[in-house]
């Protein structure tokens, strides 16, 4: 089982939302698309659910050109941000009105809505209203209507994104486990990496309406194609510095600089740009071979247990995740210990150069 | 429950509280004082008891006139809402045909009611205005000074194209408040339109209706200057409405007591109604 998008593209009006893009999604585990907002995800899956048609390009499922089919006839189920539910259905009603729509008899319905609902925990509240249901509820509402029919086709445009923290948290744990053993391509838009990084599968990188990069989400995370990517894929923000390579030195400014690393020694001197993740980035020294950065504190966050620390050095703004509490008073001068065995080099067209 | 004491808080109240005594709670009373006694000029009042309530309530003119009134009102109602929300569901969700519309429909609203009445008592006059030549030129005999028929057809007219635009624009607002991803997911569902309309569009617009209805309801219930301009209760007494019928008791005829027996009980069917409304289509929705 496959969905293959060929050259697709979607123009409306004068804007370019998505760019010709080719990819292929198969079964088994989760299918992410990682962007900012506006970035073209839901686009996307409107595309690939039937609801918009692209203006250009093809889109083939299972070996069949399902470009011109209408979302009716191409089993399809989607969940929105939002939490979309009939509002005058009782919680049975809304997970049985597709298998209503499509004529199974009044057995069979209650056999497959009591099995859903129980797998989303909501055996409970099958005679509530949505009106009457937590947030968290009513989206495990909409789930259980999307997972009640056997779809081919299932896609979840950022669903946790309205949940507060801990429901979130919940339902994020679960969901690996409820597509585990569902024979449909599961597709799930998201605007956090740590999300993606979570469910494993798959991961599209998408930036400004183009895939910059699809695979495995570990090997994206490991080795971004380029810059973009590597942007995509970091929340906080990657810290981009230029550097400029001297013989077997890259110099960032004239008192930090450290030797190239084996593979990128016979690089040609010239600019560079780095990347260092913010968690790469710590005001404890971890090693001997940390690259110390000189900097003046903007604002420091402390969130549970972790510490966001935002700093300006050598002209750009830096940020540094770092477990424990570190507290930096804001305009305090600082150093902190760049782990620069894990820093990212990309070339002059912002393309990483593997080492 | 918890909710902490605070005195002090009553004097925040206290400016609204006299406003409202002053408009409304004031004039209620004196004529609750009116509806009590007897006068006879020179301000000399006697009790009078329920004497005027139980006169206004076996009166047959004023069982006639709130039976027309509740006519007017429920074929109003039934012709404005249906229409409204139809008219609603017609217009243009986006692009410039959208503030079109919406001032077209808000004109009615703007123009004062006794020029509405002017105007459709001058559009539909059978001899010379433009409605009533049409009628009388196709062969219909329409006259809507001599038969009570054509006065109502008028009058109801007159009130569906004054008034409902105002349920337009509500049940609008309430359409406009309906994310479009209720629309695809209806859609991925395979739901008809008819579908679409009756368990997503409807629900999502109870509330916004609820008011509609309840606000023409009580416009309606209330209703004087048109018909009075338009028909001024005729011919006969075919289009007396409660308000037109109480005007005549209180100032043609000047019986103050029975005059205001007949404002309080007026006043009581409309808040029971009202009440009746509310319920009914609040049902259901407990929170």
């Amino acid at each position: 089982m496959s969905l293959e998008l060929k050259q697709v593209t979607k123009i409306i009006g004068a804007d370019t939302h998505i760019y010709p893009t080719s990819l292929t999604l198969q079964r088994g585990g989760i299918n992410i698309l990682l962007g900012t907002t506006l970035a073209g995800k839901t686009t996307l899956m409107q595309l690939m659910a039937g609801l918009e048609r692209p203006t250009a390009g093809e889109i083939w499922f299972d070996g069949k050109n399902v470009t011109g089919t209408p979302v009716q006839q191409r089993n399809v189920s989607m969940v929105y941000q939002q939490f979309i539910n009939y509002p005058n259905f009782t919680v049975f009603d809304n997970i049985a009105s597709p298998l209503r729509v499509a004529g199974l008899d009044g057995t069979e319905i209650n056999k497959r809505v009591k099995q859903v609902a129980e797998l989303l925990k909501i055996s409970t509240m099958l005679e509530r209203r949505p009106s009457e249901l937590s947030g968290g509820q009513q989206q495990r509402t909409a789930m259980a209507r999307a997972l009640v029919k056997d779809s081919d086709l299932i896609l979840l445009d950022e669903p946790l994104a309205n949940l507060d923290f801990k429901l979130r948290e919940e339902l994020r744990e679960e969901l690996p486990r409820l597509f585990a053993e569902r024979n449909c391509i599961v597709v799930y838009a998201t605007t956090e990496p740590a999300e993606a990084l979570q469910f494993a599968g798959h991961t599209a990188a998408l930036h400004e309406g183009r895939v910059t990069q699809f695979g495995p989400t570990g090997d994206i995370y490991r080795r971004p194609i380029d810059l973009t990517s590597a942007r995509v894929l970091s929340e906080p923000p990657i810290n981009i510095a230029k550097v400029i390579k001297r013989g077997t030195q890259f110099v960032l400014t004239d008192n930090v600089k450290w030797r190239a690393p084996k593979g990128l020694s016979k690089l040609a001197d010239g600019d560079y740009t780095i990347g260092i993740r913010p968690h790469h980035v710590s005001p404890a020294k971890s090693s001997s071979k940390n690259l110390p950065i000189e900097g003046t504190v903007q604002v420091a966050e402390l969130s549970g247990s972790e510490s966001i620390i935002h700093f300006n050095a050598y002209g750009n703004a830096w940020v540094s995740l770092s477990h424990g509490v570190h507290p930096f008073m804001a305009g305090e001068q600082a150093t902190l210990y760049a782990d620069i065995d894990r820093c990212l080099y990309f070339d002059a067209d912002k393309r990483l150069i593997v080492n | 429950m918890d909710k902490t004491a605070n005195h002090k808080a009553w004097f925040f109240v206290l400016p609204v509280l006299m406003l409202v005594a002053f408009n409304a709670i004031i004039p209620l009373m004196t004529v609750v004082n009116y509806s009590v006694q007897e006068t006879f000029g020179d301000n000399n009042f006697f009790w009078a008891g329920v004497l005027w309530f139980e006169e206004v309530l076996r009166s047959e003119r004023f069982h006639a006139s709130l039976g027309r009134q509740l006519f007017f009102t429920f074929s109003i109602l039934a012709i404005e809402v249906p229409l409204g929300v139809a008219i609603a569901l017609a217009m243009p969700r986006k692009g410039i045909w959208v503030s079109v519309c919406l001032v077209l429909m808000a004109m009615p609203l703007l123009i004062p009611w006794n020029v509405v009445g002017a105007i459709w008592n001058i559009f539909a006059l059978p001899n010379i205005g433009l409605l009533g030549q049409m009628l009388n030129g196709l062969g219909i005999d329409y006259n809507f000074t001599r038969q009570p028929g054509d006065a109502w057809f008028t009058l109801i007219t007159m009130d569906v194209w004054h008034w409902t635009s105002l349920v337009v624009l509500l049940a609008y607002a309430g359409l406009a408040s309906i994310p479009e991803a209720y629309y695809q997911a209806a859609k991925i569902d395979g739901a008809s339109s008819w579908a679409i309309f009756r368990y997503i569009q409807l629900p999502k617009m109870k509330r916004v209706l609820t008011i509609a209805v309840l606000l023409r309801f009580m416009d309606s219930f209330n209703i004087y200057t048109e018909p009075f301009v338009l028909t001024g209760g005729g011919p006969g007494n075919s289009t007396t409405l409660l308000s037109i019928d109480l005007v005549k008791v209180a100032l043609g005829q000047f019986d103050l007591g029975p005059a205001a027996a007949m404002s309080l009980i007026y006043f009581l069917v409309i808040l029971l109604l009202s009440w009746v409304f509310y319920t009914l289509m609040m049902r259901g929705e407990e929170q």
